[in-house]
């Protein structure tokens, strides 16, 4: 025991796991939706309510198609890592693991589906 | 030399007994917003989806979105959005550990919260 450092007993728990990235990429992915959130819900806003042909040439126009792409992208991204800090905080075990894995799933399942289709929209 | 007594500590007490206060209650709906808006940016996926594959396909998406239901979502969704924006900018700026006093976070707190409804009539009426 006199051997170990406190920082060698320190590492590989609690915040010492991953060190603030956790934290750090949730800033940068919030910055980023601070920037993109205004442009989407006034593109998509515009769009919503339209009629088929009316949505089909609006999203094959650049700037709307890549701002609803990079939202749905960084949006999910950030929704995911928020998801785990609440697991992380109410549910201990196991199921921790098991929601955080199911979560990443639907997250970059549907950042996924979403991309696929503007790009068919837009191409 | 590092906390040896671990498991074996008092606890502090929680939220049962606290009242409810402007940081508190502010506090927890950033992440209530935040985790609510998977309903409607999971609705808006579909809808991209739909518009992606068929005009029939469209019409059922686009049906829903836009029904009563939908709107009802859409609305608040607008709002959780606004909100959990602004929450998020008072985190930026509480990161810089500015405006950490209590008369501070309070009037951040009411700015969250009167900047999320005006933001929200002003999305509404706009679009």
């Amino acid at each position: 025991m006199a051997f170990l450092t406190d920082r060698k007993r320190a590492m590989g728990w609690g915040s010492a796991k991953a060190g603030t990235e956790h934290f750090w990429s949730m800033k940068k992915s919030s910055v980023a939706l601070l920037i993109l959130i205004p442009f989407f819900v006034f593109t998509f806003g515009a769009a919503l309510g339209g009629t088929y042909e009316e949505i089909l040439a609006y999203y094959s126009r650049p700037f709307p198609a890549i701002v609803a792409a990079l939202t749905i992208v960084v949006g999910f991204k950030h929704f995911n890592d928020g998801f785990q800090t609440l697991v992380e905080d109410y549910v201990h075990g196991t199921m921790e693991k098991v929601l955080i894995l199911l979560m990443t799933c639907v997250s970059y399942g549907a950042a996924g589906v979403g991309l696929f289709a503007i790009a068919r929209l837009a191409l | 030399m590092a906390d040896v007594n671990r498991g074996n500590r008092p606890l502090s007490p929680h939220l049962q007994v606290y009242r409810p206060q402007l940081n508190s209650v502010t506090s927890i709906l950033t992440r209530i917003t935040g985790n609510a808006l998977l309903i409607g940016s999971l609705m808006i996926v579909w809808w991209f989806l739909a518009a992606a594959t068929s005009e029939e396909y469209f019409a059922v998406a686009n049906g829903f979105v836009t029904s009563w239901f939908g709107d009802l979502v859409m609305f608040g969704s607008v709002w959780a959005l606004w909100y959990h924006t602004l929450a998020g900018v008072r985190h930026l700026i509480w990161d810089n550990a500015k405006m950490l006093d209590l008369d501070s976070a309070e009037k951040l707190g009411w700015a969250v919260v009167i900047g999320s409804v005006v933001l929200t009539i002003l999305t509404v009426i706009a679009i």
